[in-house]
């Protein structure tokens, strides 16, 4: 059964199972010192947790925009090879945005759908931080030792700050069918959302030149490379190394 | 041409459910909330009806212009409670209806608030532009379930996107059925031949259909499971619903693959298949009941020529539904769908063509005892 919805771009819910399970192990096997682990998160039903259903949390991500705006600091501040930084970090805590995506599997459209949150990270940012370079989107996304946790929520006009230029773009032509601000199907509370009503369009695509033996393990990596840049989250290559 | 005296009668039975669900409406009792007051003596609550395929936000120009004398200057945020609980906005005011007041009150009394929105708990709702995408966008999800893509909604012209939105917003059935035939959304047919499009051929079909390849057929459902007192007798005494994560909210297609000779699914049946967690309770239920077989179907004679739909010879079935009967008291307590407690015998593909609700979800509430 398995091999032949992934082929139509969508994936069942065993298959998404199986694989955000291997997209934890991966990932915990390279070396991504910049950012947290994947985790699997068992949904709770009344209370108990279930066996078959949950989704994929990456959470506390922390992002520091490289100073000024995003849209100027593509071309002269920040040097396009730079990967790691040991660096006091005394700017203001305004600047530091911290940020949890969780991947949940949508049984309409038979995909995954990105939920994603940011907060304004709390005090005391001390010692320092082994920065992450996106060269692409000119902002760090960095592992800070010491930061508090909990504190405001982002509003959309504050992640817009974080997001992508062409997300950006993406995001004022259409306001309501891209990132959109919706209840997690697990935490009854608002998330921002990519809206997945086109996912299985594009998976279908991306999985075309794949081999049939591993086409649904690989289904949320590859994923994950189109959804994760659509919020400026980047990927370690090494994800889709073989080995 | 299914022109059957019998598709016609049962034509007409829809299209008489379709007027009533859309005629449905809460009668609400709408209180400014106090730290909203700004003019003595306070206003008089507002009353008004609320449509049950309608949704909160469509009825604040009414309320405001009736509360615009006692409001704060600035910015308002509006958004409704109910015995503290912020009312998620997008949300049909009929299932909020169902769920929240467990004993139907009328009229329901709210209260509005125009400052002080809480963020945390609801989404930012911008007026009637937000409640028309969430419409949108769940047509969009209810298509894809259905039809396997959202092309149909999608490729919607300006026009006709417009006049649908306007129908729900104006509860005009007509013109909402003139724009809605054209999406091929269903009806789902009942007799369980699931091929919605073999009236019809569909023109333009891109996808080649292989003779004999039954897809199976997927109904948009959406469940609100809401937990109650396990020894709740009367409705009256249910607790309130104190806030949002006590509320199970189920969005998932429910989903029916051909198997021989069955001619249609039951309600429980469906029920069943989405929340198993109400109804594989059958050792607990064993276990608080040690004499389940005390009332075996041998021991009702008087029963026997009546019931021809559970032949007596089949004991084990019997038995078994006896326990999942068991398990249903201690677990199930209300079916609620567009106000009515429904049977659970009743077909559900024949709720789901007649009570779902404009943007072809199908909105369940359920009380469990936990």
């Amino acid at each position: 059964m398995g091999g032949s919805s992934v082929c139509d771009g969508t994936l069942s819910l065993d298959e998404f199972n199986a694989s955000a399970r291997a997209l934890v192990t991966k990932w915990r096997g390279i070396d991504v010192d910049a950012l947290p682990d994947w985790e699997w998160r068992p949904c709770r039903k009344m209370g108990v947790p279930s066996e078959t259903e949950g989704f994929v949390a990456l959470e506390g991500v922390y992002r520091t925009r490289a100073g000024g705006q995003i849209e100027e600091s593509s071309d002269d501040s920040v040097p396009d090879d730079a990967v790691e930084h040991d660096t006091s970090v005394q700017s203001s805590r305004d600047n530091v945005h911290l940020y949890d995506f969780h991947i949940v599997y949508s049984f309409s459209y038979k995909v995954p759908v990105l939920y994603f949150q940011g907060l304004q990270a709390g005090m005391h940012i001390s010692e320092h931080y082994c920065g992450y370079l996106l060269p692409l989107f000119s902002f760090l996304i960095a592992n800070i030792c010491n930061l508090s946790l909990g504190g405001q929520l982002l509003t959309l006009d504050e992640i817009k700050k974080d997001l992508p230029p062409h997300s950006l773009q993406l995001l004022n032509k259409s306001k309501w069918t891209f990132i959109t601000r919706e209840e997690h199907p697990h935490l009854s509370r608002p998330w921002f959302t990519l809206h997945p009503c086109g996912t299985s369009d594009w998976m279908k695509l991306l999985l075309h030149k794949l081999g049939d033996k591993d086409r649904s393990l690989q289904y949320l990596p590859a994923w994950l490379s189109v959804a994760g840049q659509a919020v400026g989250l980047k990927i370690p290559l090494k994800l889709y190394c073989s080995s | 041409m299914a022109a059957a005296p019998r598709g016609q009668e049962a034509a007409a039975w829809s299209e008489e459910a379709a007027r009533l669900v859309w005629g449905g409406a809460v009668p609400l009792q709408v209180h400014l909330h106090d730290a909203d007051v700004t003019a003595l003596p306070p206003p008089p609550p507002f009353l008004t009806l609320g449509p049950r395929i309608g949704y909160f936000p469509l009825l604040v120009s009414t309320i405001k212009a009736h509360f615009s004398s006692s409001l704060p200057p600035g910015v308002d945020t509006v958004w409704f409670e109910y015995k503290g609980l912020p009312l998620k906005w997008y949300i049909p005011i009929g299932v909020l209806f169902d769920l929240l007041c467990a004993d139907p009150e009328r009229p329901w009394n709210l209260t509005v608030h125009f400052r002080g929105y809480p963020a945390d708990i609801l989404s930012p709702c911008e007026g009637e532009d937000s409640v028309k995408w969430n419409y949108n966008n769940s047509l969009k999800e209810a298509a894809f379930i259905i039809t396997g893509n959202s092309k149909n909604v999608m490729n919607m012209s300006q026009a006709d996107q417009l006049a649908m939105w306007e129908s729900v917003r104006k509860g005009d059935l007509d013109s909402y059925m003139n724009i809605s035939t054209k999406l091929k959304l269903g009806p789902f047919e009942e007799d369980f031949l699931v091929r919605t499009s073999s009236l019809e051929p569909r023109q333009g079909s891109d996808e080649p259909e292989s003779p004999g390849s039954v897809k199976p057929c997927r109904v948009p459902v959406r469940l609100y499971v809401r937990r109650v007192q396990q020894d709740l007798e009367d409705l009256e005494d249910a607790k309130p619903v104190s806030d949002w994560e006590s509320v199970s909210y189920i969005n998932r297609p429910f989903e029916i693959r051909k198997e021989g000779g069955r001619s249609y699914i039951a309600l429980e049946h469906a029920l069943e298949t989405l929340l198993p967690e109400f109804f594989s309770s059958k050792l607990t239920a064993r276990a608080a009941d040690p004499e389940p077989g005390a009332t075996t179907p041998d021991s009702e004679p008087d029963d026997s020529g009546t019931s021809p739909g559970t032949p007596h010879d089949e004991k084990p079935a019997s038995a078994s539904l006896q326990e999942t009967d068991v398990a249903k008291k201690t677990k199930l307590k209300l079916v609620r769908v567009q106000g009515i407690e429904l049977d659970m015998d009743i077909p559900f593909l024949w709720v789901a063509n007649n009570l779902k609700n404009p943007e072809c979800y199908l909105h369940v509430c359920v009380y469990v005892g936990a």
